[in-house]
């Protein structure tokens, strides 16, 4: 494993009965970059990023974060991990409807015990860095889908973690939301050293990373020496 | 793209001489190439040839002598045609991709690795625009859109070639 690297997979394999979703998928991931991770549908991308997050146990290999393998944590720990360092956003259906929105971004926050007054003054504060905080008050049913993506994203960004998966976050936007997503998340990671590991078949959203690797049946282009 | 009616249109707003026609044109619509004072003028003098412009006067100043050109109504139903009329769609049949993918299988070589590189390339170039469009003014980002969505459809065609890469194998070497 590279010592710089803030996240790691080496060799990783996984299978879902008789699907090899992974066959030896590798990636390296530095603080603050922001890389691509492209391939065509089921060849392993979302697999491996839901790895790379500790949320799929491989079937072998491995994946380091900060130098920890992530394999030998316990459940309890890389929850605690995913709530305090890791940030997530995907393509539908992130948001609590029964919550308001800045109560929405406030949600990780208060689930690590923070008080509700301090927790919705920093949602506010990310939701404002995505142009979102007037929605604040609002619950997810009545904003639109590009606005909701980008309450899901300041959601993501409210711990100030080392490290966002995104799982095509614009696939459900039109261009123009979509952009604007994609620039705020990547200019608010960018602005806090977060990595950002973005799961996309599109070229265009891909070009808002540093750099990209390319998954195809269940193999990376990238080669991570163990 | 028709430089003619593109300094046409520019003078429907009103008289210009060569010069502020050539910064305007410059600014709204020459990024990566900016017009040549010869091109203004060859073809300013083309339209005036053809009736599209017409002379408005001379500003003789401290420079050289200053022509100030106006549309004609001839000018402005040219100008209309044009809008009017499509673009050709541009179709690349047979490229020079093609040819190397289809090389690359012929010759026992990786076509994949043809692709692979070719879509880093592309990948690259779409960075360097998006990198543009943060930084540029909206006539900046609807170039770089345009420029964008052409490279993306050659990576689509990449990727449609990648999946059908062993089928293709088959069909060139048999």
């Amino acid at each position: 494993m590279s010592t710089a690297a803030l996240l790691s997979a080496t060799g990783l394999h996984k299978s879902f009965g008789p699907t090899e979703a992974l066959r030896g998928a590798s990636l390296c991931v530095q603080a603050g970059e922001v890389v691509a991770v492209m391939g065509p549908s089921g060849s392993g991308k979302s697999t491996l990023l839901h790895c790379l997050a500790g949320i799929v146990q491989p079937d072998a290999g491995a994946t380091y974060y900060q130098g920890r393998r992530l394999t030998d944590l316990t459940d309890a720990e890389r929850t605690a991990l995913r709530r305090t360092d890791f940030g997530f956003v995907f393509q539908f259906g992130q948001l609590v409807p029964e919550l308001t929105c800045v109560e929405n971004v406030a949600l990780p926050l208060r689930l690590g015990g923070l008080r509700r007054r301090e927790a919705e003054r920093a949602a506010l504060a990310a939701m404002a860095r995505l142009e979102v905080d007037d929605l604040a008050p609002k619950r997810p049913g009545d904003v639109s889908g590009g606005q909701g993506q980008r309450v899901a994203v300041a959601r993501a960004l409210v711990t100030e973690p080392k490290v966002i998966f995104a799982d095509e976050p614009t696939g459900a936007l039109d261009s123009l939301n979509g952009e604007r997503v994609l620039r705020l998340l990547v200019s608010a990671a960018t602005e806090h050293g977060t990595a950002v590991v973005l799961v996309t078949h599109e070229p265009r959203v891909a070009a808002y990373s540093t750099r990209e690797v390319i998954v195809r049946d269940g193999r990376t282009t990238e080669q991570v020496v163990a | 793209m028709s430089v003619g009616h593109t300094l046409l249109g520019l003078l429907e707003s009103g008289p210009r001489h060569g010069y502020d026609l050539k910064r305007d044109y410059d600014a709204k619509f020459g990024h990566d190439r900016p017009l040549h004072y010869g091109q203004v003028y060859s073809t300013l003098a083309r339209l005036l040839r053809n009736g599209l412009v017409s002379e408005r006067g001379t500003e003789a100043g401290g420079g050289p002598e200053r022509k100030s050109y106006a549309i004609t109504d001839a000018g402005v139903s040219d100008v209309e045609q044009w809008l009017a009329t499509p673009e050709k769609p541009e179709i690349y049949l047979q490229n020079t991709l093609y040819t190397k993918v289809v090389l690359a299988l012929l010759s026992g070589r990786s076509a994949q690795q043809v692709l692979d590189t070719q879509r880093s390339a592309h990948l690259a170039a779409m960075r360097t625009l998006t990198a543009r469009k943060a930084g540029g003014d909206l006539a900046d980002v609807l170039i770089c859109d345009h420029a964008l969505f052409h490279l993306e459809a050659d990576l689509r065609w990449l990727e449609l070639t990648a999946a059908r890469i062993d089928e293709l194998a088959e069909r060139v070497r048999s």
